[in-house]
């Protein structure tokens, strides 16, 4: 076989390219990436913004209306402001752990967002245990809460920390046996949100926390309403496939074809929107149910989500073997 | 292997993202003309006394000890339940044996009374 110059050349040149290459698709990664994060800070935005104005209209007040159209900015300029507070940390605490609690909160939920498909096929990183790494990773935020809780030096914060860590640890094994919509004790919202009982530990594990570390945990816990509300959009009401079967506009727009950039922004557009709408339901339990006391808590998850959902594992299975 | 690349560089992305926030407010922050009380603990209107280091209930420990026995059964369970249909009997009713195992040592933990808080 005989090889002249110029398609050694070709060759030489493709094996070059084939080492760019990885170097492309390396900065290629970042752009999704990139977006992601900026959907998410959106997203997150929305929440806030959403949370105070349902709040409000439960409790009959106006909310947030001055900054721009509908007060739809409140939670950047609250965000803003906390970016430029002063930076405390308290005397007796422990200055590294107090300082690191809360990116490690933040770093823990953040990693999830990776698994989501948020259309078909359109997914950051397409794994086969793409639950389970949700899973693992969520159970990290517990450390940091329990650092931020110790660093402080502070009772309410340490008794915060504790509950916090304990209540997230004993939802952690009904959540992942059957992935159930329990994601508001994860969240800590309000008929589980004893780690911040106001009447109790003045605000938790945050009550040492000022400017933009405790920006940093509010947003954590935005995030992870957000990431427990799109894995339950995604496991459980249907992702980003049209639910309405018999509308004349999905035949129309042929939806079903998921394929092209028509197909695709539905997609990520359906999945958004019903991901806004299940979050009302967290937003509004948080004004009508009352909260549960610590040993109801754990009596919950341990006495009667664990049995239950090993119940739902054992019928499963079953099921799947007789009908093999 | 590749495919959690992405997930590695958006650790790396999520680092920033959230250490970044951290070190903005060190230009704007003057902590020289704060007064020992603003940076003590917080307490309602009078000194702080005591450690808050000091001993807890033990419940706390022994749920986080619950937690380790009950978590890698969750670990064992992912990787059984995805491909069950694939697996033959003998795979799901090892499986079922390990479960029995486990739900026995929980309802001796139930008897004894390590989950009550009273």
């Amino acid at each position: 076989m005989i090889i002249d110059i110029t398609e050694v050349q070709a060759i030489n040149s493709f094996s070059r390219l084939e080492s760019l290459k990885e170097i492309f698709e390396t900065i290629w990664m970042l752009l999704p990436i990139l977006i992601l994060m900026l959907g998410i800070t959106i997203g997150v935005l929305v929440i806030v913004w959403l949370e105070r104005e349902i709040s409000a209209g439960i409790q009959q007040r106006i909310g947030p209306e001055y900054a721009g159209p509908l007060g739809i900015l409140q939670a950047l300029a609250d965000g803003t402001k906390l970016l430029f507070k002063e930076n405390l940390i308290p005397s007796r605490g422990d200055t590294r752990l107090f300082s690191i609690g809360p990116s490690i909160a933040v770093i823990s939920i953040l990693i999830s967002y990776s698994v989501i498909p948020f259309g078909s096929r359109l997914v950051l990183a397409d794994l086969s245990i793409g639950v389970f790494l949700w899973i693992a990773i969520s159970s990290i935020a517990p450390v940091g809460l329990l650092m931020s809780g110790y660093g402080s030096n502070n009772k309410y914060s340490f008794l915060g920390g504790l509950r916090a860590a304990a209540q997230s640890i004993s939802y952690e094994i009904p959540l992942a046996l059957c992935v159930l919509s329990i994601s508001l004790p994860e969240c800590e919202r309000l008929p589980f949100d004893l780690p911040e009982a106001e009447e109790e530990l003045v605000a938790g594990y945050q009550t040492e926390y000022s400017g933009i570390k405790f920006g940093l945990f509010y947003v954590a816990s935005y995030l992870n309403l957000l990431i427990s509300s799109l894995f339950v959009t995604v496991l459980y009401l249907g992702g980003w496939n049209f639910s309405i079967p018999y509308l004349i506009i999905s035949e129309f727009f042929e939806i079903n074809k998921v394929d092209g950039v028509f197909g695709t922004t539905l997609g990520i557009f359906i999945t958004l929107a019903k991901t806004f709408l299940f979050l009302f339901i967290p937003i509004a339990t948080r004004w009508t149910l009352p909260r549960l006391r610590m040993d109801q808590l754990l009596n919950l998850g341990w006495k009667f989500l664990l049995p239950i959902s090993l119940g739902n594992l054992l019928l499963t299975t079953s099921s799947q073997l007789l009908s093999l | 292997m590749s495919e959690f690349a992405p997930i590695c560089i958006y650790l790396v992305i999520s680092l920033l993202v959230s250490l970044i926030p951290l070190g903005i407010p060190f230009p704007f922050s003057s902590n020289t003309s704060t007064y020992p009380e603003k940076l003590s603990a917080y307490e309602c209107g009078f000194d702080p006394f005591g450690d808050a280091r000091s001993r807890f209930d033990i419940r706390f420990y022994l749920v986080s000890i619950l937690f380790i026995i009950l978590d890698p059964e969750v670990t064992f369970f992912f990787p059984w339940a995805v491909p069950l249909n694939k697996i033959d009997p003998f795979g799901s009713w090892s499986m079922m044996a390990f479960l029995l195992i486990l739900t026995i040592g929980f309802l001796y933990e139930w008897k004894r009374g390590a989950s009550d808080r009273e």
